[in-house]
């Protein structure tokens, strides 16, 4: 019956297997909208990250062009496309530049709390005991404070308030990583306590295998499928806590690299006497950025979550009966529930699946 | 019967989802009927299609779903037809609970948590018909009486958790009834139950049935189940029906092969006596004097509380030996207390209490470290097949873990040679090692896992509800291939089942579990030819066979059994 | 489910014939007790946590007059205020302050820190009081409309608006509210929590609470009311939309989650309508995890609190957080920040609680 009638199923292929890309391809509809659209965003973004000193017009720190000082509060004009800001730079130029300064935060940022968090997380839930508990509840508490003054008061500690371009940057990004630690440790040591439980994880201390081979073969591959996720919601959160220090004052002067939260802070004066551009520009960078990494997110989640993501309709009584209990991987659960089986398996193997109603 | 009784009846019904890999027909070509006053069963395996179909009949398809053909469906009175696949939300919305009502497969997620069962029923009330809210009150405890609610003045006030889950099933039904439908669809409505709480509810679907002269359409895998019950089968294969005929008929003689088949996979009990007793004769002189590769005295296990709350007892006193080579079946209702004992036997879970010695040595209070060595004697299977593998890694890669763990191969590919072997031993293409889990089905995998645990040749293996997650047909391949390698191996074995029919075929002797405590033990003839312990008794009596007429006579003795109470 | 957690759990259900779970079950009194000491360690490790960033730059003397004062002045400060001890005698004799209530002194004016929270405290609690009435008004019935209408337009626009919300930080917001308001149309005010003349009717009140909007009821003038209203139009939309979006996406989630359960299928197959459905059904269920969730929003709420007050100089907490900060009077910076760790864990509990009287599974 079902055990004989399986036909050689094919190895996925590599696109398959790649994160964003099995997403985009198993999306549809609006889902696959927000997923293009959080995609050319975060892409427009990285790119100006990194092409910023080709495309942008002037230095940030610039104060004077070949026909003398750009002078301050100028409003947009052929000269500056997006005008000049209270301390006369140009605002194009240092919201472009912006967007490096950015890219590297989050990249120190995530990757710091990325592998503190994952660590913590896979030995405090693989292991339990006080040692667990107590990292629990230091991080909720952690997490349960105001990260933008956490990170406030780290930035004080680490750098004194105000530095160079990379003392700055790392001064953030190491006070965005501490903050960000207890996320990360919260999921991983969720997914790891979910996974000990696991038949394949009891199968292996069955077996006798050490506790180091059963963390990092078993546990830790598992784990990790959700980072994806978190990664971009943390991206974007990176990006707010650092506008969030620069406007508070607590970020990188302006000679040392171009902040956006900095450039909003001088702004706020401007709004009152009616000048726009020195705050709708950065701002908007902002919002920009975190909206592209947020629509990644968004859809990722959507997407590994059987029960928000769409599918498309099918036309009246089409596709092959035969599918229907020749599913690749075989039926999973006996007899109840006869539409079991009929998922998709690959993104969900171990939850086994559940059907949409 | 005239036809003008008929409640239901589907015509030319095809049912197709959209997935991930396109669109797939659930169900195909579906023509059936059903009249008032009679139990049709819609029986098949998993993907056959029965789900979707019972689902149709009250328009519950997910979005994802398009349905052609025709599904019309009368009120009890017979005053009102509706196709169910073209009418409109809002005449649909009508027909719901009123005309057709559903019961679920799993009472503790049907019911909202959130909302107290009286407040439930009376929203069904309310939703069809001006009733005042001390009349439906009124009603609601009346219908709780009705399907044998004790106190249901009091209890209708009650939230869901207060309530087990044999009574919880009980309360979906009476939300099925209190409207009075012409059809009730059961979909496995006794799959998620024990044995003995699933002979109650069959019994109150039977009253449905009788006393209020409805129609119901049973979804359901458990032959059992449907010679129970049904009046008429139909058997659902890969979304359509093969064959339809009277319960009598179909078991007596069914026409299509897979019928056939699939009455063929289903366990007896009392199959396995015979097997036990030639096995028992071929033993050697003094065998039972020798030391026992497991032996519990007085064996306690008990989970701690939390927050210095008293915790719970799972296993309470219990002695057994397991034999060199002999295959002892443990067999009890969720919550008894059996894979407690066989998690403990693997050093999964504390000893708390008595004494467990695992070959030769000593659980109560061993450190893992001195346990280490003696792993690599113990295989395990596990119950659910979607989770015992490591989806990472290919199935060659998983089976070759024990042997990597214990030095006996360096690599995964160092072993392969092994590995193959162990497949062709559980019948498994050698190919198939380089497949990941996903890729096989529930059988294989369960396969697999038997490759795995067997791959360092261990005296003791501990098999918990190997086939409880699987569809019949494949059950009964499992088991067979399961027998074949006792009798290769020669391993000890604890099988752990809630089904008594299963333990039979393959155990030498019988332990039933009753709330942690041992009630009675012995070989098949003993303890299913004659059991002594009331427990048993009315276990064995719950159970129940595939065969109609063998049946009613069981449900007689159930009677008196409860009668005797 | 997995072979774990089977045994205990169906233990406990094995014992249908009690009809109450009295003994050893969950009891809401006890989870209250238990809720209440969790909130010991969380205020402890905050107050630590604060204590030891503080300091591992030095002491708040220097800190504030280093490079201003001499040595020999600057040394004799920091004696006189005791921060030549060691670290870890500061550390306990500060925990001993605390639980007496003392918070120190400011290093700016010399004010007890204890007055700056009181003055200052009221004008922040009314902020969040209001944008959280903003964030309810438009995340609570915006999810369901968007789990109602899921995958079509209203979903995704109300969606999209949600990730807006939360990609605009509330200072851009606020700078872009008052443009508009405030500049252009010119219909509300710019700044503060009150013009000058309805802050002196209110502060020449006998007993003011601080918090404006009773004060300006108190005075019993319509015209002071309506200035006090008109000036926290802006802060709240913007500090509330910063929460909408958070609440939005929560509650459809959630919905969405439970509007996939048995029991709402059961529901429908009782002919319940779909209306109903999502507003009772799938909200209420829903409403457990959302109310513990947007207990942690109280964070949010209040580190946006401080963005928004610097934004409107509206005299609060944050705003005077920003003053201190920009100031280095780190005493008084350390004070406001355990003030605010103290509120936010209390929320928690209350919030906690609150999802518990709503599960009747934890209330029997």
């Amino acid at each position: 019956m079902t055990t004989a009638s399986i036909p050689a199923v094919p190895k996925r292929r590599l696109r398959d297997r790649l994160p964003v890309v099995h997403q985009l391809r198993q999306s549809v509809g609006l889902q696959r909208g927000m997923l293009v659209a959080g995609l050319v965003i975060t892409a427009l973004f990285v790119l100006t990250a990194l092409l910023a000193p080709v495309i942008s017009p002037y230095g940030f720190a610039q104060l004077r062009g070949p026909d003398g000082r750009f002078g301050a509060q100028q409003p947009p004009s052929a000269e500056h496309l997006l005008g000049t800001t209270s301390g006369g730079f140009d605002v194009l130029s240092r919201v472009l530049w912006g967007a490096q300064t950015a890219l590297f935060v989050i990249i120190v940022a995530v990757v710091c709390s990325l592998f503190i968090g994952v660590l913590l997380g896979l030995v405090s839930g693989y292991f339990g005991g006080w040692f667990d508990r107590v990292l629990v509840v230091v991080c909720d508490a952690i997490y349960a404070f105001p990260s933008l003054l956490l990170a406030i008061s780290l930035s004080i500690v680490i750098s004194g308030g105000q530095s160079s371009l990379w003392g700055g940057i790392l001064a953030a990004a190491l006070s965005i990583t501490v903050v960000f630690i207890p996320q990360y440790f919260r999921v991983i040591r969720a997914e790891t306590v979910r996974i000990k439980a696991e038949s394949y994880v009891e199968s292996a201390k069955v077996l006798g295998a050490p506790h180091a081979r059963i963390m990092f073969r078993h546990v830790l591959r598992n784990a990790t499928r959700t980072l994806p996720l978190i990664f971009t919601l943390n991206a974007s959160e990176a990006i707010l806590t650092l506008a969030g220090l620069g406007f508070l004052g607590f970020g990188i002067e302006p000679t040392a690299a171009a902040e956006w939260g900095y450039d909003l802070n001088k702004a706020v004066a401007d709004v009152t006497s009616g000048i726009w551009w020195t705050a709708l520009f950065p701002g908007l960078a902002i919002v920009l950025a975190v909206l592209g990494i947020t629509l990644v997110g968004e859809s990722l989640n959507d997407l590994a979550d059987p029960r928000l993501r769409g599918r498309r309709r099918v036309a009246q009584s089409a596709g092959e009966v035969a599918e229907t209990s020749v599913v690749p991987g075989g039926t999973l659960v006996a007899g109840p529930g006869g539409l079991r089986g009929l998922e998709d398996e690959a993104t969900f193997d171990e939850h086994g699946i559940e059907v949409e109603r | 019967m005239s036809t003008t009784n008929t409640v239901v009846s589907i015509e030319r019904l095809g049912v197709s989802f959209s997935t991930d890999a396109g669109a797939v027909k659930a169900v195909d070509d579906v023509t059936l009927s059903v009249e008032r006053g009679e139990v049709l069963a819609i029986v098949g395996e998993s993907g056959s299609g029965k789900t979707v179909t019972a689902k149709t009949i009250l328009g519950l398809l997910p979005e994802t779903a398009t349905a052609s053909g025709a599904v019309i469906l009368s009120n009890k009175a017979g005053t009102g037809k509706h196709d169910i696949v073209s009418v409109s939300k809002r005449k649909l919305r009508d027909i719901r609970g009123a005309d057709v009502a559903m019961v679920f497969q799993e009472p503790s997620t049907a019911l909202n948590p959130v909302y107290t069962v009286g407040w439930q029923i009376i929203e069904g009330l309310r939703a069809h018909s001006e009733i005042s809210k001390k009349d439906a009150r009124a009603k609601a405890i009346d219908v709780l009486r009705r399907v044998g609610i004790p106190d249901p003045e009091t209890r209708i006030d009650h939230y869901p958790h207060q309530f087990s889950g044999g009574q919880k099933q009980r309360i979906v039904i009476a939300m099925a009834l209190v409207l009075d439908p012409g059809l009730i669809v059961a979909d496995e409505p006794t799959t998620a139950l024990d044995v003995t709480v699933q002979a109650e509810i069959l019994d109150l679907l039977r009253r449905c049935r009788d006393e209020f002269d409805m129609g119901i359409v049973l979804i359901t895998h458990n032959m059992g189940v449907v010679a129970d019950l049904a009046d008429r089968v139909a058997v659902m294969y890969q979304g359509k029906v093969v064959e339809q005929a009277t319960a009598e008929q179909l078991f007596a003689d069914p026409q299509d092969d897979y019928t056939k088949a699939l009455l063929a996979a289903v366990p007896y009990v009392g199959t396995g006596t015979a097997k036990t007793a030639a096995r028992a004769a071929a033993r050697p002189e003094g065998w039972a004097e020798g030391t026992p590769v497991v032996e519990a005295k007085g064996l306690e296990i008990a989970y701690p509380g939390r927050f210095g709350r008293q915790g719970f007892r799972a296993v309470n006193g219990v002695d057994f030996v397991i034999r060199p080579g002999e295959v002892l079946g443990l067999v009890g209702e969720s919550g008894s207390g059996k894979t407690t004992i066989g998690r403990a036997i693997a050093g999964l879970t504390k000893v708390t209490g008595g004494s467990l010695s695992v070959l030769g040595h000593e659980m109560n209070g061993i450190r893992e470290r001195e346990f280490r060595q003696v792993r690599s004697r113990i295989g395990f299977v596990f119950q659910d097949p979607a989770s015992s593998f490591n989806p990472l890694l290919t199935i060659a890669e998983c089976v070759a873990e024990p042997l990597v763990v214990h030095g006996r191969a360096q690599n995964a590919a160092d072993a392969r040679h092994r590995v193959d072997e162990l497949l062709e031993a559980v019948q498994l293409p050698r190919a198939y090692g380089d497949r990941y889990p996903h890729e096989l089905s529930g059988g294989q995998r369960q396969r697999a896992s038997l490759a795995r645990a067997l791959a360092l040749e261990p005296e003791l293996l501990i098999a918990d509800e190997p086939t409880s997650a699987l569809d019949v047909s494949v059950q009964a391949r499992v088991l067979e291939l399961f027998d074949e390698l006792q009798r290769e191996f020669g391993f000890a074995s604890l099988f752990i089942s809630h089904d008594l029919a299963v333990v039979d075929l393959l155990a030498d002797r019988i332990a039933v579990l009753y709330r942690g405590e041992l009630v009675e033990e012995g070989t098949g003839a003993e303890v299913l030819g004659a059991p002594r312990d009331p427990y048993t008794q009315r276990l064995l009596a719950s159970l129940p066979v595939p065969d109609p007429g063998a049946q009613a006579e069981r449900r007689e003795e159930l009677r008196r059994l409860r009668e005797a109470d | 489910m997995t072979s774990t957690t089977t045994a205990p759990a169906t233990g406990a259900e094995s014992a249908p014939k009690r009809s109450k779970r009295s003994s050893g079950g969950p009891s809401l009194g006890r989870y209250i007790i238990i809720r209440a000491l969790l909130i010991i360690p969380t205020v402890f490790i905050l107050v630590t946590l604060v204590f030891l960033l503080m300091r591992t730059t030095g002491d708040p003397i220097t800190a504030k007059f280093g490079g201003q004062l001499p040595p020999d002045q600057l040394a004799e400060r920091i004696h006189a205020a005791g921060f030549d001890r060691p670290l870890f005698v500061q550390y306990f004799e500060y925990l001993g302050q605390l639980l007496t209530g003392d918070f120190g002194t400011t290093l700016t004016n010399n004010r007890p820190v204890t007055e700056v929270l009181f003055t200052y405290g009221a004008a922040t609690m009314e902020l969040a009081f209001y944008s959280l009435i903003v964030a309810f008004l438009i995340g609570i019935p915006g999810g369901l409309i968007a789990a109602y209408f899921r995958d079509k337009g209203q979903d995704a626009s109300l969606r999209v608006f949600a990730i807006l919300c939360y990609a605009t930080p509330v200072f851009f917001s606020g700078l872009l509210l008052k443009l508009v308001f405030s500049v252009w149309l010119g219909v509300l005010p710019v700044n503060g929590r009150a013009s000058t003349g309805a802050t002196i009717a209110i502060e020449t009140l006998p007993n003011p609470t601080g918090f404006y909007t009773i004060d300006a009821l108190m005075t019993g003038d319509p015209a002071v009311l309506g200035d006090v209203l008109a000036h926290a139009v802006l802060p709240s939309i913007a500090l509330g939309l910063l929460t909408a979006g958070i609440f939005l996406r929560l509650v459809r989630t959630n919905v969405i989650g439970t509007l996939s359960t048995d029991y709402v299928d059961a529901a429908r197959s009782r002919g319940v309508s779909e209306y109903r459905l999502v507003r009772k059904h799938a909200y209420r269920p829903a409403l457990i995890p959302i109310i513990t969730v947007i207990g942690l929003q109280i964070a949010l709420l209040l580190g946006g609190a401080v963005l928004t007050e610097t934004t409107f100089e509206w005299k609060g907490l944050g705003f005077m957080l920003a003053e201190f900060l920009k100031a280095r009077d780190f005493v008084a910076v350390q004070g406001i920040v355990v003030l605010l760790a103290v509120i936010v864990a209390l929320t928690n509990f209350i919030v906690d609680i609150i999802a518990a009287f709503i599960d009747p599974r934890v209330r029997y």
